[in-house]
């Protein structure tokens, strides 16, 4: 750290942190202790009565089976958006590595998709995909698949985590392809000389080289699909049918802002902070141990 | 490369075409879509191949003739929303991360570790997660309906503080002792020598933050009911609400294009350094 050589004013660093400060505790830090208040709180919808009541939401919610297929939808969402979204990423970036000619255009046409908008994405699927007039269920039917996402939830499911997937395809490969391209050359070419095979050499050499890269992507997946898909689900399926693709933070917005139950949807958001903050943990202690290779 | 494969490179190459061609086809479903009228998804197949109607379809929904997008604003107004939301939200994120960064690496003074902490906690805070307590902040605060409530309370940020931090950091101490010997002082040695080398960081930093603003979903759809205040993003799913059936898709998919444009603009212009600033993430 910049330890002998610092400025010695004592002032103007408040100056310089204020304006971050104030944003920080008037709307993350203040709204948040507010979460906290009220998940103790239950209130009538018109303000009329309030009463303390401990633990009593979280009891609510915990016995709750909605909630918990709230998290099972949740938890099979993110894995499969992950999953995907990572697999075939790596997939084109292992091919792109090693492509001489051509290796720039590849790049800017796979990477565009980081500017769409999760709620843009999920549209765009969402036609492709219409049982009636959609191009995939069409060429589904030619196979004799019947496909309508509107009643089927393995189908709805399917298109979310599809959207969601797509979207998220270009981020995931930039990262492994910076993770490929610094592994050093002459490791695989040792593993040439030895007479391994390019696939063996990418088993055995280069994919345990890029865990540290798939690791943080794996968790950066996670949160994109736990926090950042809200407008997939809002714009398509609004959470059903029935409740198959209800995520988190879908039913927060929806028990809170269409249920008004406000002790309830507190309640769910300290539980999303708890998430959040252990899978900040789990990222930054990667960060640190990265740091001392 | 190690060896010579030719099957192995057409291998590659063809895999690639095809992830490009995945990649791509909404777009192309989405570009066809929208030169069409919407006659064509009524019944059967959606068209596959460029209408007569993109002129027409753009110009309706960029000026909003006959209220085609449900609202009385058009989208050329809403684009415009869009942009000023994601330039201040980007700017703004920028500015006070650099300002914060500057006193957390250049100063001492009491309780920096509490607020470098505090600003720490941010990240572990997304609007996703408070929604409705925030909506209640802003709400007292009187700014609901306003460009203040859709930029301010976004802007904060610690991932954009601990770039900065990582990289004045790495700026070699005897650049900030020649300038105090030369007789600088804190706000001159930022001006002149600290701005010009964070040149680079700031233009990567941009690009990333101008999409994140632009694309803000749930924040607009909360605090606005005013429908000067919506953004281009939002407005697709109200279009998408008009029941099955009944669904404009030829004008959202228009709509879709030009929500679309400018960050894809803005990507594929600053690709270099949109490409260095994302992967400076993880560090």
């Amino acid at each position: 750290m910049h330890d002998n050589a610092v400025f010695s004013h004592k002032v103007l660093p408040f100056f310089l942190l204020a304006p971050q400060l104030i944003i920080t505790l008037v709307f993350f830090i203040w709204p948040a202790g507010q979460a906290l208040y009220q998940s103790f709180l239950i209130e009538d919808a018109f303000g009329f009565s309030v009463e303390f009541v401990w633990f009593e939401n979280f009891i609510y919610l915990l016995e709750d089976p909605e909630y918990w297929n709230s998290v099972r939808v949740t938890f099979v969402f993110s894995a499969m958006v992950a999953l995907v979204g990572m697999i075939l990423a790596l997939l084109l970036a292992a091919m792109a590595d090693r492509v001489v000619k051509g290796a720039s255009a590849y790049k800017t046409l796979l990477i565009w998709p980081y500017a769409v908008a999760p709620v843009v994405a999920a549209v765009l699927w969402w036609l492709m995909f219409n049982p009636s007039m959609g191009v995939l269920p069409f060429w589904m039917d030619a196979f004799g698949y019947d496909w309508n996402h509107y009643v089927n939830s393995g189908e709805a499911m399917t298109v979310v985590v599809i959207a969601s997937a797509w979207k998220q395809i270009s981020y995931n490969f930039l990262f492994f392809l910076a993770g490929l391209q610094a592994i050093p050359r002459s490791l695989i070419e040792a593993a040439a000389i030895d007479g391994a095979s390019p696939f063996k050499r990418f088993w055995q050499i280069v994919f345990p080289l890029l865990s540290p890269t798939a690791f943080f992507l794996l968790v950066v997946n996670i949160v994109y699909a736990f926090f950042e898909t809200f407008g997939v689900i809002h714009a398509t399926t609004l959470g059903g049918p029935g409740s198959s693709t209800k995520t988190l933070v879908y039913k927060v917005y929806e028990d809170g802002f269409v249920g008004l139950d406000l002790g309830g949807s507190a309640a769910q958001s300290v539980i999303l902070m708890i998430i959040v903050i252990t899978l900040t943990v789990v990222q930054f202690r990667y960060v640190e141990k990265k740091v001392q290779y | 490369m190690v060896e010579n494969r030719p099957w192995l490179t057409v291998t590659r190459h063809l895999v690639l075409i095809l992830g490009v061609f995945i990649i791509g086809f909404p777009i192309w479903i989405a570009l066809v879509a929208s030169t069409n009228s919407s006659s064509e998804f009524v019944s059967g197949l959606m068209p596959l191949w460029f209408g007569e109607e993109g002129f027409g379809n753009f110009r309706r929904v960029l000026a909003n003739e006959e209220r085609v997008l449900g609202v009385s604003v058009s989208a050329s107004w809403m684009m415009w929303n869009s942009f000023i939301m994601a330039m201040v939200i980007a700017v703004g994120k920028i500015v006070i991360s650099i300002m914060s960064a500057y006193a957390i690496v250049y100063f001492r003074f009491p309780f920096r570790k509490t607020c470098f902490w505090l600003i720490f906690l941010t990240l572990m805070l997304p609007v996703e997660v408070r929604i409705l307590p925030t909506y209640e902040v802003v709400a007292s605060l009187g700014m609901l309906n306003s460009y203040a409530g859709l930029t301010i309370p976004l802007i904060a940020s610690a991932t954009a503080t601990f770039l900065f931090r990582q990289f004045f950091m790495s700026v070699p101490s005897s650049l900030m002792e020649a300038a105090r010997i030369d007789g600088a002082g804190p706000l001159k040695f930022f001006k002149d020598i600290l701005l010009p080398l964070s040149v680079n960081n700031i233009a990567a930093l941009f690009v990333i933050l101008f999409i994140y603003g632009w694309n803000q979903y749930l924040w607009p759809l909360l605090i606005t009911t005013d429908e000067d205040y919506y953004t281009i993003v939002m407005v697709i799913k109200r279009l998408m609400s008009a029941g099955e059936g009944n669904i404009p898709w030829n004008i959202i998919m228009t709509t879709t294009i030009l929500a679309m444009l400018p960050p894809v603009i803005v990507v594929l212009g600053m690709q270099k350094l949109f490409v260095k600033g994302l992967i400076e993430q993880e560090k």
